[in-house]
């Protein structure tokens, strides 16, 4: 079911998490909230799962208004990033406890259980306690456990965050896939934008308890409302007034129509990609990505004198934060 | 070396502290004879005693337990005024010296106490079982909270709030993950507060009035025994009993908890 959030104001203390928040989550989709620490992503989930009451406003699963419906009523699935594994229960119990406390038949749970541990890839380790698996299967049997109770909508919340970057990128390609299988309207927090832009069909970016800018991973990278989610969906220049991503950093041997000198500090080998620091003349430090290719054409050195170009940069209007401005689009 | 010198000053020390007195009373308590011993708590007067404790004891424990446990409850899972004074309070029994506990309750209840009338109205508190209830349950409250408190702490709510976006009601997130998650801090704090209920000398002794046969408890029978009847070795022997039942307790919680708890 699609999930609706209307206008939803939370404070803790003097501390404002969310601020007039509206956003709307497509049936079927997968959408990541997607801030940094503090943007209020957290608090949002939490609210939407019922976790979490909000000061004013609405949320809505489907058409059914559940501001004042508590968790447990809502129909979600919730995941979190330590798993909150029930420690004192096997795995099987684990995936059914959601059955067990609807009282469904034995046989059925049994059956639905099993389903959901070849889903989630533990069908051998149903006898085992939490404490004997690794992160990742921990997170798959609370991915099993939420999705057992067949929820109309899956939250996840910063799941990977626990896990090492190998696992993580596992993961991400299987939620992908399970999404794919499933079909069930699934948030994601996470405060990854790589994560984001690689898992969610649409993202939320959210800042200091407001939204930022809702749309594809394509749309932030290439149309980002303002400074904020510029900076935030990909590493950015900021020169002046302008940005430009390190990728649209041109770099010349020689001086050319609009360029300006600089001065390498620093060549860093990534692999396919090589990361170039420089120091324009006018002070200003930036970053150009190039190809493996390109960075052994231009053999660049420390110190070396080259001519910098934008190939493409980006201004955001005014004096005025983005945020101010009446929402467009 | 220095390790064995650390482990036999340690091992030494609790040599000296505990098991050297404790060994000694079970000397002395044989020391004329099994029959003698046998007999000196098989009397009318030492198996009231003895029934008169367990009573207390089986009254006392389960009230603290449930009482500490929503105590414990509160004070890690809620928020309100008073609080700090609350985690405060419930350390009082430990803090508070046992007489002074059966001297608040004896100036209460006695004549002239804010609750003194219930005494001309038939209900009797002092010298009685009630008011050696109320001084048992008094010096026996902190051991569950204390040991539930922490333990609450560390599990945290996340588990608690899986198992409500799952469907349970509180009740059920309490029966099913809450109380497995605490379920040996509650244990020990059971033997804790059973030890102290049996061992209870200083409160009961003040408000129970020692009459023999009637408000006199195991320990109470020990010291009287001792101090004013000269009979010490039914003293020791009363004092075996108390031994005993505190390592059974002990004992069973080392049978039931698993040895290698899985968490």
């Amino acid at each position: 079911m699609g999930i609706a959030v209307i206008d939803v104001r939370k404070r803790f203390g003097d501390f404002a998490a969310l601020r007039d928040v509206s956003v709307a989550i497509p049936e079927g989709s997968l959408t990541a909230l997607l801030g940094p620490s503090g943007s209020g992503k957290s608090t949002l989930l939490r609210v939407i799962a019922g976790l979490e009451s909000p000061d004013s406003g609405q949320v809505l699963i489907g058409d059914e208004d559940v501001t004042a419906q508590p968790a447990r009523d809502r129909g979600v699935g919730m995941v979190f990033q330590h798993y909150a594994a029930f420690k004192h229960m096997t795995v099987y119990d684990n995936v059914a406890f959601g059955l067990t406390i609807r009282k469904r038949p034995k046989a059925e749970i049994a059956k639905r259980v099993h389903e959901l541990l070849e889903l989630v890839q533990l069908e051998g380790l149903a006898k085992r306690y939490p404490a004997q698996l690794s992160g990742g299967q921990r997170q798959r049997m609370a991915l099993a456990r939420a999705l057992a109770v067949e929820p109309s909508v899956l939250l996840l919340d910063e799941p990977f965050g626990a896990l090492d970057a190998r696992v993580r990128q596992e993961l991400r390609a299987w939620l992908r896939r399970l999404h794919e299988e499933v079909h069930v309207t699934t948030i994601i927090v996470t405060h990854d934008q790589e994560e984001a832009m690689e898992v969610a069909g649409q993202i939320v970016v959210l800042n200091e308890g407001r939204v930022e800018q809702v749309g594809s991973p394509r749309d932030l990278y290439e149309q980002p409302a303002n400074e904020f989610v510029m900076s935030f969906v990909g590493p950015v220049n900021r020169l002046g007034d302008t940005f430009v991503r390190p990728h649209d950093v041109e770099l010349l041997l020689e001086p050319d129509a609009g360029c300006s000198e600089a001065m390498v500090e620093r060549v860093v080998h990534l692999g396919f990609e090589v990361r170039v620091e420089l120091v324009r003349d006018d002070g200003h430090h930036l970053t150009a990505q190039l190809t493996q290719e390109q960075a052994q054409l231009l053999e660049l050195e420390r110190g070396q004198i080259v001519y910098v170009r934008p190939s493409r940069e980006t201004v955001f209007s005014g004096a005025a934060r983005p945020r101010d401005l009446p929402q467009s689009g | 070396m220095s390790r064995y010198l650390l482990r036999f000053t340690a091992l030494g020390y609790v040599a000296f502290l505990l098991l050297v007195p404790v060994g000694f009373v079970f000397y002395r308590a044989f020391g004329d004879g099994l029959g003698h011993a046998w007999d000196a708590v098989t009397t009318d007067r030492a198996i009231h005693a003895l029934e008169l404790t367990l009573m207390l004891t089986a009254i006392a424990v389960p009230a603290n337990t449930i009482v500490g446990i929503i105590l414990a409850l509160m004070l890690v899972r809620t928020r309100f005024r008073g609080r700090g004074l609350l985690n405060a309070v419930v350390d009082l029994p430990l803090a508070l010296s046992p007489v002074v506990v059966g001297l608040a309750l004896y100036l209460l209840y006695g004549r002239g106490g804010w609750l003194g009338g219930l005494a001309e109205r038939g209900v009797h508190v002092l010298f009685a079982f009630p008011g050696m209830l109320l001084a048992t349950m008094f010096v026996s409250l902190p051991f569950v909270v204390r040991e539930v408190v922490p333990v609450l702490r560390e599990i945290g709510t996340e588990q608690e709030q899986a198992a409500e976006t799952l469907g349970a009601r509180p009740f059920q997130v309490f029966r099913r993950v809450t109380f497995p998650a605490i379920r040996w801090a509650v244990a020990y704090g059971v033997v804790l507060t059973t030890a102290r209920c049996i061992g209870e000398f200083g409160a009961v002794s003040i408000v129970s009035g020692r009459i023999e046969g009637k408000t006199e408890t195991l320990p109470i029978y020990v010291q009287s025994q001792y101090a004013f009847d000269f009979d010490t070795s039914g003293a020791y022997a009363a004092s075996v009993v108390l031994a005993l039942i505190a390592i059974a307790t002990v004992v069973l919680l080392r049978v039931f908890q698993p040895k290698e708890e899985v968490l």
